[in-house]
């Protein structure tokens, strides 16, 4: 064969494998794409990464993103289970917060997925650990370290007693990105069973009225009360907000009776309901 | 192909006029009330005797069916029929314009002045859409025709004082006119402080200062041909408005165009006008200067638009011919940033007008056709096809809270044909007109959100559903002359279909503090607007003569409430004394009791009132120049009064003397 079909071939060939050694780069870069690393806590084996869009955990619902890298391999694990427990160690006792199980990501083979939301921390940020127990094959671990969790900037979580003389826990989970628009509100609703059991609580309702009290406490049209969804155990709600600034979104959580369990109207005597979640943008 | 368009107009015109045969017809009458001759300024005998400086808004206002709607001193809105600028097409020499204020701070007549224009034209209804839709009329501010006078270098200066709000008006006028190219420029400028109304009270916040300066230059490129380009630059800053929370601190206006001028006696196309045309708007509302205000905020609004007409006239035996083909694209944005009095809150931002983009294309055909020396018969038609977007994706989303099912889109199409006959004798004249009309609703009205109205206190919220205006209407007219006297009587009538207006939503909570609630555009089944004026006169001798008019309007919607701003009863009586260099009028001027004021749409009951003038003129040639004097005293009992048309009742001037001079060098 002559050089001149050969060269070509050859190129194609080089360019083709060194295309696909990107293709594989990509791939792992692709997996962690718009987050960024909060920390990571290590044992003798293994070190695990935790990653989030903003690199920090803050008061309120975390949606963390984790990766199991094996010390010895150099190698992320792709069958692990995993199982976490944040613990808030207080002056004279313990106790945890809401949190999800541990999935593998949709469509990824590296990242596995959950929530914690964190009610509280210190202004130091301190006071958090953090347990994972998992299992690769039929081998078990544990690693457990202190985290650093900030203090979100407005009230995105309020954690409170109702009428029932239970403790609740509700967490803004969406908007993340509020726009001048009809916007999906998408909430987390927990009971705290015992310190450190904080069960998903079904088929309550909670009611909205968001206002602005920058701007004479008004409010916005068309919003819709929040139902629960089965499909995430989450409630959904429309929250329409009319132009960016500061808003309190006034709640009032009732139970699968309809009996009120905590809130009040917001009228002109009570500008404010006793239970609220605030967003600002 | 263009001679075949024509033709197959002019054919569809004879078919109309065919077909009423019967009727009868005469010669157009450009009455005095169609028309105001700006350019008069400088001519003393003007009956109706206005300060050579007055401003548009004056010379608006003299007119039997305008109104000017005051929020102060100055950037008064015209309203013609009882209906204002949503429901009138005001252009400038043809071209669309439109403010670039969401609370109509900014009427299209404030960014030109006297200096940039020849003459006004009003037409009344559907007279008026040659230049676009309207259901109450247009209003035409005509700059001056091509000047190819060969007179040289003239210049003309004006200079203007009131003591009234210490308002000091100066003006210079130069013009230079050749064979074949002429060039004329201008600028003016205006600055008053606060006016006192009647009993020495004094109306903070309505000072205003201006300038304006123009410039126009032409030239022949043939006989037949010509070129023409036009620039008004227009600045108003520091602008009080009294009736409201804001001033304005910038009001900034661009405005040009190129013409290409045709124009042949012997062939079948006798003129052809072809101009494009662009205009940039800035308005910027300011509340730094009030003391108390709830809350701070920043109201800046921009309106950009370009356009074109072409516009030709035909004579074809007895067929007076006009055909305009039109086109503008307006864009419109504004928006409001909020500034909370807690200082660790962010500031509140929204878009008032969420970047509207208007596109629109139509065709305007009329046909004047002489049945006799004393019949005419006319018809006109316009066409077009209107589109609305809205740009910003946030707008889009911040109007689908209230309207979840609409698209960044809407098209129309709209329809306007109006018919006039005209009798016409020595002693008498009459005319008869029929039409009907359509109007796309307005930015504000389609699209505005959380617009403050500080006249009736709500919140106005724009709906993007809306269905076209659509207008019939039906007007009459007839003159008599006997001897000295002259009587006249001119009627419209309009029975408008989904009618557009504000309606009371108590679902929504007010966005603006202290407001009375919120106001959703909605639609009234029908509405009927009616007015009559009654016009004599009656010369006593040669120069001395008495003339007087009184006008009954009346409105109201399908549900029997009274629309808002119906002028109520009016009334103007004139005695007037004219020589040649000297002339005087004393003149009252009054309305009735506003009884049928409109509660529910947030009016209250404005009193009868009636104030006298006194305007006197002179002129003196020395030499090659000739000067103007003109001077007068106006609220000379230094009444305090408010009339229907003033926003929240803010009180009009009281006593004021004004002397006016003009300069003009030949």
């Amino acid at each position: 064969m002559k050089l001149k079909y050969i060269l070509p071939i050859l190129f194609v060939g080089l360019l083709a494998t060194a295309c696909s050694t990107d293709d594989d780069d990509d791939k792992k870069i692709n997996e962690l794409e718009n987050l960024v690393k909060i920390t990571e806590i290590s044992n003798s084996t293994h070190t695990i990464e935790f990653y989030n869009e903003s690199g920090m955990f803050t008061t309120g619902y975390n949606n963390v993103r984790m990766r199991l890298k094996d010390l010895t391999t150099e190698a992320y694990v792709e069958n692990a289970t995993i199982s976490w427990m944040p613990i808030m160690q207080m002056p004279t006792m313990q106790h945890s917060c809401p949190n999800s199980g541990i999935s593998k990501a949709i469509g990824k083979d590296t990242v596995y997925e959950g929530y914690i939301v964190y009610q509280m921390t210190n202004a130091d940020g301190s006071g958090w650990s953090l347990t994972l127990n998992y299992t690769i094959g039929n081998d078990t671990y544990t690693v457990t370290d202190t985290i650093t969790v900030m203090q979100y900037e407005n009230q995105n979580i309020t954690s409170f007693m109702g009428n029932d003389d239970s403790r609740y826990i509700i967490a803004m989970v969406e908007p993340k990105d509020p726009k001048i628009a009809i916007n999906d509100l998408k909430v987390g609703l927990f009971k705290m069973e015992n310190m450190m059991s904080f069960p998903i609580v079904e088929d309550y309702t909670i009611t909205l009225d968001p206002r602005m009290p920058g701007m004479g406490n008004h409010s916005s049209p068309n919003n819709t009360d929040l139902t629960y969804n089965i499909a995430d155990k989450m409630y959904h709600g429309d929250l329409s907000l009319t132009m960016t600034g500061y808003w309190v979104l006034n709640l009032k959580l009732f139970n699968d009776q309809d009996d009120l369990l905590k809130g009040e109207d917001v009228t002109e005597e009570n500008i404010q309901s006793s239970l609220y979640l605030e967003l600002e943008f | 192909m263009k001679k075949l368009i024509i033709y197959c107009i002019a054919f569809l015109f004879s078919g109309i006029l065919y077909a009423q045969e019967e009727q009868q017809d005469i010669k157009k009458d450009t009455t005095k009330l169609k028309e105001i001759i700006v350019l008069g300024r400088r001519k003393l005998n003007n009956y109706r005797q206005e300060k050579t400086l007055s401003s548009i808004d004056n010379f608006l206002e003299k007119a039997n069916k305008v109104t000017m709607i005051k929020r102060g001193n100055y950037a008064w809105e015209p309203s013609l029929n009882n209906m204002n600028s949503e429901r009138l097409t005001v252009t400038i020499d043809g071209m669309q314009i439109f403010g670039a204020c969401t609370d109509k701070m900014d009427p299209i007549t404030s960014y030109v002045d006297v200096s940039n224009l020849e003459k006004v034209h009003v037409g009344s209804g559907q007279q008026g859409t040659e230049n676009g839709h309207g259901v109450g009329g247009g209003i035409d501010l005509q700059l001056p025709a091509s000047k190819y006078y060969e007179s040289g270098l003239k210049t003309s200066v004006d200079l203007g004082y009131e003591t009234n709000g210490n308002y000091k008006t100066a003006g210079l006028d130069l013009e230079y006119s050749g064979n074949k190219f002429y060039i004329t420029t201008d600028g003016i400028y205006r600055k008053s402080d606060n006016y006192n109304a009647g009993g020495d009270k004094e109306i903070l916040y309505s000072q205003f200062e201006k300038y304006n300066i123009s410039l126009q230059t032409g030239f022949k490129l043939s006989e037949k041909e010509s070129f023409d380009a036009n620039v008004i630059y227009d600045r108003a800053t520091d602008v009080g408005y009294p009736a409201l929370p804001m001033d304005v601190s910038l009001a900034e206006a661009l405005i040009t165009s190129l013409t290409y001028n045709y124009a042949n006696d012997s062939t079948f196309i006798s003129s052809l006008e072809s101009k494009l045309y662009f205009n940039t708007i800035t308005h910027i509302m300011d509340d730094s200067k009030r003391p108390d205000v709830p809350i701070r905020m920043d109201m800046p609004g921009w309106s950009d638009t370009f356009g074109f007409y072409n516009k030709a006239k035909f004579n074809l035996k007895k067929h007076n011919m006009l055909i305009n083909v039109n086109g503008f694209y307006n864009r419109s944005l504004a928006e409001m940033t909020m500034y909370p009095n807690d200082p660790n809150q962010p500031a509140m931002f929204m878009y008032t007008w969420p970047d509207i983009r208007t596109l629109y294309s139509g065709i305007y055909a009329k046909d004047e056709y002489s049945l006799d020396e004393s019949k005419t018969l006319s018809a006109s038609l316009r066409f077009g096809y209107h589109q609305n977007q809205i740009a910003k994706e946030e707008g889009l989303e911040s109007l689908q809270i209230f309207y979840p099912n609409i698209d960044d889109t809407k098209s129309r199409f709209l329809a306007s044909f109006s018919t006039d006959y005209i009798y016409k004798k020595d002693h008498y004249d009459m005319s008869f007109g029929l039409g009907y009309g359509e109007r796309a609703p307005s930015v504000s009205e389609g699209y505005g959100f959380f617009l403050f109205n500080s006249f009736d206190n709500f919140d106005y919220i724009g709906n993007p559903t809306l269905e076209n205006e659509k207008a019939i209407e039906v007007n009459i007219k007839t003159n008599y002359h006997v001897n000295k006297l002259h009587i006249g009587i001119e009627s419209s009538y309009f029975h408008i279909m989904d009618y557009i207006i504000g309606n009371i939503d108590n679902n929504i909570s007010s966005m603006t503090i202290g407001a009375n609630g919120v106001k959703v555009y909605k639609a009234l089944s029908y509405a009927t607007i009616f007015d009559v004026y009654l016009n004599s006169s009656y010369s006593l001798s040669k120069s001395l003569s008495v003339n007087g008019t009184v006008g009954y309007n009346y409105g109201k919607g399908h549900d029997n409430e009274n629309l808002p701003l119906i002028k109520p009863f009016s009334y103007l009586a004139e005695m007037s004394y004219n020589k040649e260099k000297f002339n005087a009028a004393l003149q009252l001027e009054g309305n009735g009791n506003q009884s049928k004021y409109s509660s529910f749409y947030g009016e209250d009951e404005t009193p009868a009132y009636a104030v006298v003038n006194l305007n006197l003129g002179n002129v003196f040639i020395i030499n090659q120049n000739k000067l103007v004097l003109k001077y007068g005293l106006e609220n000379i009992l230094d009444t305090n009064y408010s009339t229907y048309a003033d926003w929240n009742n803010i009180s009009r001037q009281g006593r004021n003397f004004y002397i006016n001079l003009s300069l003009i060098n030949f």
